[in-house]
């Protein structure tokens, strides 16, 4: 937990967006309803898929979920898992992988707020249309939620 | 798998009082003035007002307000840019000038991404400036956010309001509140507009001029609000809203 903390504020001084927290909220959020409908006394474990399209910060997601978790969750552990976000073509098929480097951070910022801004800034590598699809890896998703009936 | 952010959308507008999507189905009748000044008359009169921008590929309310730099503050969340005593929060913000081409289910994600984001706080109104079209943005309000009421606007033209027609079917089908219908534009005294709105068993809330300066006006809040289009929108308003 210290760790914890002093990386979020390390995280803070160099400037990194908060929407971690927003995201982590809407997670707490979503389990605590799962758990209530499938009647779960206590939450185990929860495993979450984070795209990189949206560059989340894994430590400093885990960290609101740490605190943010109470009730049924208190003991639950989450599992983050991060997945290549993966782009196609839909004029010319070419597939891709999104990589951050290739922009700014004004960019990149805006793509972690607003995914989908990704077409504002990219463009196809091979016959450079904005028209692509995202195949995987967008945002983040609940893949299970595991616990005690 | 499971998308965590539509379950903390009502949370995140829970105390918002009254939630007022500015819609049509059709483009160009003005729905942008409409949802601006809207919110900035509401401001005028001491509410707590929130203006989003929900048209992603053509967004145009920061180009009303007259606002070079929208970009909103980032603490836990989306913190609402503060313009002209308005929270407000257009996608401007991380687009820029630049092109936006989405696809529906792109503009789908996107609007869910800043409404879970989005702490908008204590709100009197937040009025949302909705795209043109009877798609994806009217679908995911009408499913995601609890207490959503629709105001149409509507030009004369019967090419406007055959569109229109179909968002009020659909509406009511849905059983969606509507406060009513606006009609804009105005340029004669053809009764056409609020005869349908009245048989359809709607609520016509009035008509708006087709006032030359509000062009002009662009830009300049303090000139917008002074139009007879701004003065009339106010006393068509009253009647409902405060």
């Amino acid at each position: 937990m210290l760790y914890a903390t002093i990386f979020l504020n390390a995280a803070l001084q160099k400037g990194f967006p908060m929407h971690e927290w927003a995201l982590a909220e809407a997670i707490i959020s979503s389990v605590s309803q799962i758990a209530e409908k499938e009647g779960l006394k206590e939450v185990k474990e929860v495993k979450i898929k984070v795209g990189e399209l949206q560059q989340v910060e894994i430590d400093i997601l885990e960290f609101a979920l740490s605190e943010l978790k109470m009730g049924k969750l208190k003991n639950a552990k989450f599992i983050v898992e991060t997945v290549k976000a993966e782009l196609r073509c839909r004029v010319c098929g070419e597939k891709w992988v999104f990589s951050k480097n290739e922009l700014d951070e004004e960019k990149t910022e805006a793509i972690h707020f607003v995914p989908e801004t990704v077409h504002a800034y990219i463009k196809c590598p091979r016959c450079g249309s904005p028209d692509f699809e995202i195949l995987q890896g967008r945002g983040v998703w609940l893949e299970s939620v595991r616990g005690v009936k | 798998m499971l998308d965590p952010r539509e379950n903390i959308i009502n949370k995140r507008l829970e105390r918002v009082k009254h939630i007022i999507a500015v819609s049509s189905g059709k483009g160009g009748v003005g729905k942008s003035l409409v949802a601006s000044t809207l919110a900035l008359t509401l401001a005028r009169k001491n509410f707590g007002v929130g203006l989003f921008d929900a048209d992603f590929t053509g967004p145009s309310t920061h180009l009303i307000l007259g606002v070079k730099d929208v970009k909103p503050k980032e603490e836990k969340g989306i913190i609402p840019a503060q313009v002209h005593g308005l929270k407000y929060v257009s996608i401007v913000a991380y687009s820029k000038e630049n092109t936006l081409p989405l696809r529906g289910v792109d503009a789908s994600n996107a609007l869910i991404e800043l409404f879970a984001a989005t702490i908008w706080e204590d709100l009197d109104f937040l009025i949302i400036d909705m795209p043109p079209g009877i798609s994806d943005a009217t679908l995911d309000v009408i499913r995601l956010v609890k207490g959503i009421k629709f105001l149409i606007v509507t030009t004369p033209s019967m090419l406007a309001f055959e569109t229109v027609k179909k968002l009020l079917k659909l509406l009511a089908e849905l059983k969606v509140p509507v406060l009513g219908v606006i009609e804009n534009m105005k340029i004669n005294e053809s009764k056409f507009i609020r005869q349908n709105v009245t048989d359809m068993g709607f609520h016509f809330l009035g008509w708006l001029p087709f006032d030359l300066k509000v062009e002009d006006s662009l830009g300049d809040i303090n000139a917008l609000l002074e139009t007879d289009f701004a003065k009339r929108l106010a006393e068509t308003i009253s009647k409902i809203l405060f």
